[in-house]
């Protein structure tokens, strides 16, 4: 097997030097000789990322992959690959020993390591410096005080940089508390010094609240964790997480590179982002920007890097730490400043001075990032799905549209790693012109294979209160308290929906009739165009009467009139149709003999069966399925593997009981009961890998 | 003819009982003059056994003879022979008025599916439980003589209480009760009526058996119920009777509408073209990393299926039997094809005595009925051990490997990895006279695997991770085929919808003719 891998390897290796023909490298800036050859240790999309502006400059790329990754676009597009081991990341992406060997077989002089893994790992940075090869990014010691949290926020307190204002010691009576509170400004939280998972934690927004929060705290922790000690610190209501993109090279230039904005979250993960926010005003972001080039020049930091702050309603803002990489978001800062980052990275990383100065760093417009997932977003605002794409059509035909991935159709998503599809950033002159171009791009994104997140993202982007700018990092849990359902159509989206798959329906039933060629036996044309249609959609039935004419259907459906034209191409996923004069492209995911039709409208799935008249009457009388009783049997939410099982036959388990954990792309779920039963049976075993859907266990 | 017939006779009589004491008179002969009886007749037609049993028939969640003939057909399109037959039996009360019904318990004629002509038959259960009368036969084989006449296929709808099968499209082969009835006649029409060889069947409500539980139960003291002995799921799933099972008759209805289009009318018309919107020329990209880096992983082969047809169409046969090779019809460029593929997603895709006769049938179908067949191999051998033996899989591969030899329709190969051996022989190689053979990159044709090969060849010495390692430099790749001329040629395998769509149009006037012979001896 090892002998079959080395044989690979070194396949690669030769047949992509002997792509590339050796000529002088230079940077885009003329006259600025650069490195000869780089190694990117990433992957997917931040490694097709980095490969790109290298090839710009003329600079011969290393990729590095584990096994599974060997037919990965990053791998292809790269000049030469090396294998770094198996799958899971501790032993390929992770695996510094075998990183250092694939820099010194390949002679890359220097390592751009993207973010994640290793891009804020000082003991990899310093290896690299002890044989003399460049480490694309900022100095150990930058790495090192930036990562601490506790000393970089003592470095950015000496840096003059806004931190959150607490109270470091114990508080010890309620009028303790109320003076430190008056010290530092209401609101206020209280919490409990050993405390966790939001007990013992109160917010006092006035003197009285503050004694009622410092009772009820410190009881509370005293009977949650045994220790009675309460902090103080101010409390950031509707906070806004808004970061500041810096540029610094070696000798000591800084600039910031305006805002970022990237508030919307879930489960701490940013999900859509932009530049500028529309929250600063011009002043607001001169003072985060200066704070975050003097916290920058403190460390002496060179490179890109990102000092992200939390601002509160009133526009203060405080110091949440500093990120010593290239962001992911970082596109959209390249779109509205025209800078290539990873290229300053590069230019700095050889020693070039900035070629910049701050007054040359415009706001060009707007951008708008949405970070495509591979999950589910009807569970938890996201949980990770897997699966190979059976096809993949990025919405590259639009213009101002850059879609930043590394996988293409027929890849494969993982359990291994990031279940990040693509980058998907859309720009524009406004932020209007942006976000309509956002949900184009989304409606024109084809993805099978594995289940997305593109309902959510449409849905986040054509909310009133994202359009209106309101947002905080609560913005999900707050405007989905029960959990995202999808997109609600309304009385006229819905009857488009309708009309638009009986239209479809009767296109496919015209197109069965289309046989070429003369017969032995003649066939009857299909002379007929109107037809009586029903459309169930959800639990409802919908009568329709449609009748054709050209390219066109004029739909009658609940009591209104819908005309739908198209091309009408069955072949294609992309489904794009003139509605009452309005373009809207639709998707078809499936069209079943059933009648069954699995249509993406409004960013959202919805399955419909279109049947005739007469055989919906006659499906009336088809005996119902009975569904599985969910209650009783519990089901893999997602693939992953096993790492406990708490339960075995002949327990009894309580409303609520933990029954196992799965452990999916790095994230451990507990899967609950939902009612007090005895367990029947168990089917599966700590260890083992089961898939969306694998029955797990079964309750009595 | 009712005599040769144990169980239609019993079901009758006790249907005669209750029929007996129901007092409904629709057609009460007499002082009605000739138009007016003829409408009358017209309309008890239509009511078959009656409301009450039409609603019975409904409540148990089944439709009627009509209901079924007017979902299958295009609208309007019926015409209806026989109407006005009657059943000729006179014993047991049966020559009484009420148990007249006109058309008996079959309907019958011909109609078209998406514009193309069909016969139908269609056994109502509202009239003696659809069971068989002389009559009842009659007017099958009527339609029968009819369809073979004018070449136009046949599709029966089956319920009838005499053998409990519930709707089933299927020809007569395999209904036992109607050779009896007409025994010299049939035969005949089986080999003109193209469904003969699928029957398709409903979850939880089929059931086909030669003989029920309580024979079972009385002969081999065998306890079993019905769903068990011959219930969709078994059919499907265990012996290989039954060809697709669905959740009701409106699915069935609806799937059989779309899977006719596939077919020819005869074995004498050439497979249909359909219109295609899908680009015949349309590279697909996903198929350059389907296969797994590692050649012992396993993959899904409808994948490269679905991603290479025309619409990602596929009406899959027997999808829950054997699924270690997969079958199915589906369209290229406009034009039916059967595909034929092994699976390396279960056992491995190897071939077993099941997935052979499988894959065998499916083959000899394509050739009966003028379809090209394209076959996507990667099968690491047969399946070992004395289960197969003792089964005697020696006879039964060979019955794919005859399939193969001896059709005579286009015959394209793709080999995506694994052709081991003598399985790789039997998959539509090169040497049973394939038209097109490609392998690509990923293809390893060899003897078999480099493991299996370097413990047989080095027994007992050491370095036998070196000795594997040059076998699969060696072996395991399309190179040894290659040079040989046994592949045509090694294809990216994002151009192999290009490739098969260019050939198809190539070989669409291939002649080739089998030596004079009354019938092959296939190896049954």
């Amino acid at each position: 097997m090892s002998m079959f891998q080395k044989t690979k390897t070194a396949r690669y290796s030769s047949c992509r030097s002997c792509a590339v023909t050796s000529r002088t490298p230079y940077s885009t800036v003329p006259s600025e000789k650069t490195f000869d050859k780089i190694l990117i240790a990433n992957r997917g999309e931040i490694a097709c990322r980095v490969i790109k502006t290298c090839k710009k400059m003329g600079i011969q790329t290393v990729a590095v992959h584990s096994d599974v990754d060997s037919n990965a676009v990053h791998v292809k597009m790269a000049d030469e690959a090396v294998c770094v081991g198996p799958a899971p990341t501790s032993k390929s992406y992770l695996n510094m020993d075998a990183i250092m060997d694939a820099i010194r077989l390949t002679g890359a002089q220097a390592v751009h390591p993207g973010y994640g893994f290793l891009s804020e790992n000082k003991d990899f940075a310093k290896r690299l410096a002890a044989v003399g090869v460049t480490f694309i990014g900022p100095d150990t010691h930058a790495i090192q005080a930036m990562g601490d949290k506790i000393e970089s926020k003592l470095i950015a307190k000496a840096a003059k940089v806004n931190t959150i204002p607490g109270f470091d010691g114990v508080v010890k009576t309620a009028e303790d508390a109320v003076k430190i509170a008056q010290q530092i400004g209401y609101p206020v939280m209280i919490k409990a010094s050993a405390g966790g998972g939001g007990k013992g934690m109160r917010i006092a927004w006035n003197d009285e609240e503050t004694r009622e929060g410092f009772r009820f705290s410190s009881q509370e922790a005293a009977s949650s964790f045994g220790d009675d000690r309460l902090l103080i610190e101010k409390y950031i209501d509707n906070p806004r997480h808004i970061e500041i993109q810096v540029l610094a090279d070696k000798h000591g230039n800084v600039l910031w590179l305006n805002e970022r904005e990237c508030s919307i979250q879930r489960r701490n993960q940013k999900v859509v982002e932009e530049a500028p926010s529309m929250f600063l005003d011009a002043d607001t972001r001169r003072v985060m920007g200066e704070q975050a080039v003097q916290l920058a020049k403190a460390v002496k930091y060179s490179s890109a890097g990102t000092v992200e702050f939390l601002v509160d309603s009133k526009k203060n803002f405080y110091f949440l730490e500093m990120n010593t990489r290239l962001q992911v978001e970082h596109p959209v800062t390249e779109c509205i400043t025209g800078l290539d980052l990873v290229e300053q990275m590069i230019r700095i990383a050889k020693g070039y001075q900035l070629q910049q100065k701050q007054e040359d760093i415009p706001i060009n417009g707007w951008a708008i990032e949405s970070r495509v997932y591979a999950e589910d977003p009807f569970k938890s605002f996201g949980l990770p799905s897997i699966g190979r794409l059976s096809q993949y059509q990025e919405p590259l035909k639009l213009s101002h549209v850059r879609v930043d991935s590394g996988i293409e159709e027929g890849s494969d998503i993982n359990i291994y790693y990031d279940p990040m599809i693509s980058k998907l950033v859309t720009y524009g002159a406004t932020r209007a012109e942006a976000l309509a171009r956002m949900e184009d791009a989304l409606d024109n994104y084809v993805i099978r294979g594995v289940t997305h997140n593109i309902p959510l993202l449409r849905e986040i982007i054509t909310h009133p209160r994202f359009v209106s700018g309101d947002i905080s990092t609560n913005f999900l849990p707050e405007v989905y308290p029960e959990g995202f359902k999808g997109h609600h159509l309304d009385e006229d989206r819905c009857r488009e929906l309708l009309a638009s798959a009986a239209a479809l329906h009767v296109t496919s039933q015209l197109y069965s009739h289309k046989i070429l060629g003369t017969q032995r036996v003649s066939s009857a044309p299909m002379d007929q165009n109107n037809w009586e249609l029903c459309v169930e959609l959800g639990q409802e039935l919908h009568d329709i009467e449609i009748s054709k004419s050209g390219n066109s259907y004029i739909v009658k459906v609940d009591g209104g009139q819908v005309e739908v034209c198209g091309d009408w191409n069955l072949a294609s996923p992309l489904l794009p149709l003139t509605i009452n004069g309005t373009c809207r492209m639709l998707q078809c995911l499936s069209k079943e003999s059933s009648g069954n039709i699995v249509l993406q409208y409004m960013g959202t799935l919805f399955k419909v069966r279109v049947l005739s008249k007469l055989t919906a009457k006659l499906n009336s009388y088809m005996p119902e399925k009975v569904s599985e009783d969910t209650s009783s049997i519990l089901r893999s939410p997602m693939p992953g593997t096993v790492v406990a099982m708490s339960v075995k036959p002949g327990d009894t388990v309580a409303d609520g009981q933990e029954i196992c954990v799965i452990e999916a792309m790095k994230m451990q779920n507990s899967l609950t009961a939902v009612k007090q039963a005895k367990v029947k049976s168990v089917h599966c075993q700590p260890g083992e890998t089961v898939g969306e859907g694998d029955l797990l266990v079964e309750l009595e | 003819p009712f005599c040769a017939l144990t169980r239609p006779l019993s079901a009758i009589a006790c249907l005669l009982q209750t029929n007996i004491q129901s007092d409904c008179r629709w057609y009460s002969v007499s002082h009605l003059s000739v138009k007016e009886r003829i409408e009358k007749k017209r309309k008890a037609a239509q009511m078959g056994g009656g409301q009450k049993r039409i609603d019975a028939q409904h409540q148990r969640g089944k439709l009627t003879a009509r209901e079924r003939v007017e979902l299958l057909l295009d609208p309007e399109s019926f015409v209806e022979t026989d109407m006005f037959v009657e059943h000729r039996c006179s014993d047991f009360g049966m020559e009484q008025d009420a148990n007249k019904f006109p058309g008996d318990s079959v309907v019958t004629g011909r109609g078209r599916i998406n514009g193309r002509l069909v016969y139908v038959f269609s056994q109502d259960f509202t009239v003696f439980g659809g069971s068989l009368s002389g009559a009842h036969a009659q007017k099958i084989c009527k339609i029968m003589d009819q369809a073979l006449t004018v070449g136009a296929p046949v599709i029966g709808l089956n319920d009838s209480g005499g053998a409990r099968i519930q709707e089933g499209v299927e020809s007569l082969a395999g209904y036992a009760d109607i050779f009896l009835v007409h025994p010299s006649d049939l035969p005949h029409h089986g080999s003109l009526c193209i469904l003969t060889h699928l029957m398709l069947c409903l979850q939880d409500t089929s059931y086909l058996f030669i003989t029920g539980p309580d024979v079972v139960k009385s002969v081999t003291n065998e306890d079993v119920t019905q769903e068990e002995l011959g219930g969709a799921k078994t059919h499907t799933a265990v012996s290989g009777v039954a060809h697709r099972a669905f959740e009701n008759d409106v699915e069935a209805l609806l799937y059989l509408r779309d899977f006719f289009n596939f077919l020819p009318l005869s074995n004498q018309d050439p497979a249909p073209i359909r219109e295609c919107q899908d680009p015949s020329d349309r590279l697909v990209k996903s198929l350059d990393t389907v296969v797994p880096f590692e050649s012992t992983k396993a993959y899904d082969m409808l994948d490269i299926i679905h991603a290479v047809l025309d619409e990602g169409d596929f009406f899959e046969i027997m999808p829950t039997y054997a699924k270690n090779i997969v079958v199915g019809f589906a369209r290229m460029n406009g034009r039916t094809v059967g595909i034929v593929g092994n699976q390396p997603k279960v056992a491995s895709g190897c071939l077993d005595i099941n997935s052979s006769v499988k894959g065998a049938r499916f083959v000899r179908f394509c050739d009966a009925f003028n379809i090209p067949i394209i076959t996507f191999v990667d099968v690491p051998g047969f399946l070992p051990g004395t289960a197969q033996e003792y089964g005697g899989i020696i006879r039964h591969g060979a019955k794919l490997l005859f399939a193969f030899a001896e059709a005579t329709v286009p015959k394209i190969t793709i080999i995506t990895r694994k052709a081991y051996g003598g399985a790789y022989d039997v998959m539509s190689s090169k040497h049973l006279r394939g038209d097109m053979n490609y392998a690509w990159p990923t293809a390893e044709v060899a003897v078999m695997g480099a493991k299996g090969a370097v413990q047989i060849i080095f027994r007992g010495k050491e370095n036998q991770a070196e000795a594997e390692a040059e076998y699969v430099e060696k072996f395991a790749n399309p190179f040894p085929a290659a040079v040989r001329g046994f592949v045509d040629d090694i294809i990216e395998p994002a151009t192999t919808r290009k490739r098969i769509c260019r050939d198809l149009e190539v070989l669409a006037s291939k002649k080739q003719v089998n030596p004079w012979k009354k019938h092959a001896n296939i190896p049954l």
